[in-house]
């Protein structure tokens, strides 16, 4: 019995390749799978090459592998695309009366089915429910009870009445039928079924679940690719909390409406990809100067300029690290997989209004686009804490006023937090700006109080760094001598990477870092290891080198920056590399 | 809200740093006087500013305000408004900063319509920077980094307003005190984004539109019986660029502010203490 199964419909964009994949991910999922998804798509709305893959199994899965077992295939180039992951054993399902799909070209050893997709779609209703068809064709070569694809049906067609819901289950029967009838196979693959109930989100959407969560607000963006689906989410479910979505007329404008949101008392977020955080840049100096609570989020894609903006990369930490002019105290914090997109997104919205500074959520897209099975008891929500931070009222600004009974916004606390009135407190009428400025808030020029201003703003973040808990997720062989150490989406892949070097007998450490700034002190973990090696997705090793800084030493580095995420076969083997050992071809 | 909040009690103990008899002096008295007219009080009243001449203000007057990074005031302020609807949120621009970099936001702003007031001190000069050309300066009007003239026409920001559908427009200047204030008033008061473009007079770089211009030149629609909610007449002074207009131009009675047309009340910054009540029914949608 096979407990893994790699799926995938690939075809044009414009196919209904998206809404395909994720009914039959949800099928899955609602059978008790645990579902990982992936997805490889163009910059274009018609056209060109998409595909929507899931990997699913009755364990936990958090990454992708090369194989595909099943394919549906809309298009012969979507065979061709996908040769390296086919293998002997996969199912080929196509539309061999599509003139174009006609004189398909199958790799000799692999089962090529012909269903007359658009055909027995007409019969059911309408040759829009062809991908249905091939969902219930694949139901049969799966062995999965068809019920569940039912379940999904329901949920994604429920809303536009009856009748589509029924033309849709009977057009997977259809399907099913199809090649039960005509197919005399005994298909390898029997795709178990478990009690267990799983939610299936992406990372975008977590970020989303996660704002509302943390008592979110107002949120102002621009539509970007990976970014947008936040903004998506939040419409028209903010709305039931008492917050609003709005779209601004740019990045510069998105990240203003924020931080004036946000200065009027609201939690507020924006989130954008790479080229709108350029265009946010001139606004990061104002936020941290002005000691405005902000949580901007960086769903980062492949740079740079418009690089490949469907494509993943962690390209950005150095932009976020280190972007905007002058000095400016900030947090970086890097969700590793998609619950944690979730959690991460709370806290930093704790740190936000703690600090009073922007807190930088940098994602990436191989995260945001993945859809992931969890349990719902992963998104607890009775445990969201919401820490609000030093916030005075009418009864306490008395004593934040000076001998003039003027409310001093910047006081240099011991700390480095300020109090901070809400507009509206009275008594609190203040003056903020991104001007030097001193306890009032007012602009100077003075040697000292410039001095003490730098340092008050810059000790939130060692408050900070001594209060809370920056530690690293840690994974493997704690006593191993090769430690490896990733941030971001490569924790998912990493972590499946640890069992297959594990079956060769290869022991490895592994942190994945969720604090790029403050973060953990990696010096002593780094120095006791004999080898030491630094994964992430981009060119220059940008983690690598703040980690090198860090521990004065240099330390190995696997860089990918192709555009697409790692798999865990391939980490593995890229490990084995560095660590010298033979690698089979 | 007291009746008993003056016009000085918006004036900060910050001395004011501009020129000399600039003309920013006056329009900031008429916008606290016009607050204060309204009801407002400095704790329940907002206003942003960008940069310049202009963006000084919100040192010079007592509210809560910010003054932010060029050409942005008008999302800040949209930010605001929309998370605080109780305030009273009046954002402040100079020429360059409102028709120039901001340009964008404005006619956005203007077509959001979001419930707060626009008062931009138009001098026609870049005064900060020491005296280079503005989007309003006239075609010919010689500059350091100008030096025959920018040979462009000037930016008409009333017509820019009215063609993204404004549905308050008003021109004042500063210098008529008691009009400047009316009209600001009236501004604050509309359901919706009330835009006053004030003719504010600087002394040392623009030796052409100064004091004696605009006096000599300014006409007051009040006295030529404008209906400030007809449409075509307001578009016909808005297009006659032969003279200087000061009033109502445009209003329109059945604006709906942003917030209404959306739905948007309450104060954002109340929140409860953890996830909102029904916050799991957000997880269990992804079953």
């Amino acid at each position: 019995m096979m407990q893994d199964l790699n799926w995938a419909i690939g075809g044009e964009a414009g196919d209904g390749i998206d809404s395909t994949g994720k009914i039959f991910a949800q099928a899955l999922s609602r059978a008790g799978r645990h579902v990982f998804t992936s997805k490889d798509f163009a910059s274009r709305i018609r056209g060109g090459y998409t595909a929507y893959k899931i990997r699913s199994s009755t364990d936990r899965v958090e990454s992708v592998v090369d194989r595909l077992d099943i394919l549906v295939a809309l298009t012969q180039r979507t065979i061709d695309e996908n040769l390296d992951e086919l293998h002997e054993d996969s199912v080929i399902i196509y539309d061999g009366e599509r003139t174009e799909m006609e004189d398909v070209d199958i790799p000799e050893e692999m089962i090529g089915l012909a269903v007359p997709l658009r055909s027995l779609a007409k019969d059911a209703g309408g040759t829009i429910m062809q991908n249905t068809v091939a969902l219930g064709a694949a139901c049969e070569v799966a062995n999965f009870p068809i019920e569940n694809l039912d379940s999904a049906l329901d949920k994604k067609f429920g809303a536009k009445g009856e009748a589509i819901v029924e033309n849709n289950k009977e057009a997977a029967r259809l399907g099913q039928e199809y090649v039960q009838e005509e197919y005399d196979y005994d298909f390898e693959y029997d795709v178990e079924t478990t009690d267990n109930d799983y939610v299936l989100l992406n990372g975008d959407e977590a970020i989303g679940m996660g704002a509302i969560a943390a008592g979110c607000r107002f949120y102002s963006g621009y539509p970007i690719t990976p970014a947008t689906n936040v903004m998506e989410y939040l419409t028209g479910r903010i709305e039931h909390f008492g917050g609003t979505v709005m779209q601004a007329e740019d990045e510069l404008s998105a990240i203003n409406m924020a931080l004036g949101a946000a200065r009027a008392g609201a939690r507020s977020m924006t989130a954008t990809s790479g080229p709108g955080i350029d265009l946010m840049t001139e606004t990061f100096g104002l936020i941290a100067q002005s000691e405005t609570p902000l949580v901007i989020c960086d769903v980062m894609r492949s740079g740079p300029s418009t690089g490949m903006p469907t494509k993943q990369e962690q390209g950005d930490l150095n932009m976020t690290l280190y972007g905007g002019h002058g000095e400016i105290p900030r947090f970086v914090v890097a969700p590793t997989n998609v619950a944690e997109c979730f959690h991460k997104t709370v806290e930093a919205f704790n740190f936000a209004e703690k600090y009073q500074t922007p807190v930088f959520l940098l994602a990436d897209l191989a995260m945001a686009v993945t859809e992931q099975t969890f349990s719902p008891e992963e998104f607890d929500m009775d445990s969201v804490e919401i820490e609000r931070g030093n916030i005075v009222d009418e009864d306490d600004i008395e004593a934040w006023t000076d001998e003039k009974d003027r409310f001093q916004p910047h006081f240099p606390t011991a700390d480095g937090i300020s109090p901070r009135a809400f507009p509206g407190t009275k008594g609190g009428a203040h003056m903020s700006t991104g001007l030097e400025h001193n306890a009032l808030g007012r602009r100077t020029e003075d040697t000292e109080i410039r001095v003490e201003q730098v340092d008050k703003r810059n000790r939130k973040v060692e408050t900070a760094q001594e209060e809370e808990d920056w530690s690293p997720r840690e994974f493997g062989d704690e006593d191993a001598d090769t430690l490896v150490i990733s941030w971001g989406s490569n924790e998912g892949p990493m972590r499946e990477a640890l069992d297959f070097l594990e079956e060769d007998d290869v022991s490895v450490r592994f942190l994945s870092v969720p604090y790029i700034f403050p973060r953990p002190d990696l010096t002593e973990d780094i120095e006791s290891a004999d080898t030491v090696i630094v994964v992430e997705c981009n060119e220059t090793g940008q983690f690598a080198n703040v980690l090198e800084h860090d521990a004065l030493t240099r330390v190995e580095r696997i860089n990918k920056y192709n555009g697409i995420r790692f798999k865990a076969d391939e980490l593995a083997d890229d490990i084995k590399a560095k660590l010298g050992q033979e690698v089979e071809a | 809200m007291s009746s008993e909040v003056r016009f000085t009690d918006f004036k900060s103990d910050k001395q004011p740093t501009w020129c000399p008899g600039c003309g920013d002096f006056g329009t900031m008295n008429g916008m606290m006087k016009a607050l204060a007219e309204t009801g407002n009080s400095p704790d329940d009243t907002f206003v942003v500013a960008g940069i310049g001449c202009s963006g000084k203000i919100g040192t010079f007057m007592h509210s809560y305000a910010i003054h932010g990074v060029h050409g942005r005031a008008l999302p800040v302020g949209t930010g605001v408004k929309l998370a605080n609807p109780d305030l009273e949120v009046m954002v402040a621009g100079g020429d360059g900063d409102g028709y120039s970099i901001g340009v964008g936001h404005f006619i956005h702003a203007v077509r959001r319509n979001v419930d707060m007031s626009y008062v931009v001190m138009d001098n026609r000069i870049y005064g900060l920077t020491k005296g280079q050309a503005s989007p309003t300066s006239r075609e010919d009007f010689e500059t350091s980094t100008t030096p025959e003239g920018p040979q462009q026409p000037p930016v008409n920001p009333l017509a820019l307003a009215l063609s993204a559908g404004a549905t308050f427009i008003a021109q004042s200047f500063s210098t008529d005190a008691q009009r400047h204030a009316e009209i600001v008033q009236k501004a604050i008061e509309h359901d919706g984004f009330g835009f006053v473009n004030v003719f504010s007079p600087c002394v040392t770089f623009n030796d052409v539109d100064t004091y004696d211009y605009f006096r000599d030149s300014i006409v007051d629609l009040a006295d030529e019986g404008h209906d400030p909610h007809d449409y075509e007449a307001a578009k016909e002074k808005i297009l006659d660029a032969s003279k200087e207009y000061q009033g109502v131009i445009y209003q329109d009675e059945d604006s709906v502010p942003y917030s209404e047309l959306h739905g948007i009340e309450g104060n954002m910054s109340e929140i409860p203490d953890g996830a909102p009540e029904d916050a799991m029914d957000l997880v269990r949608e992804f079953y």
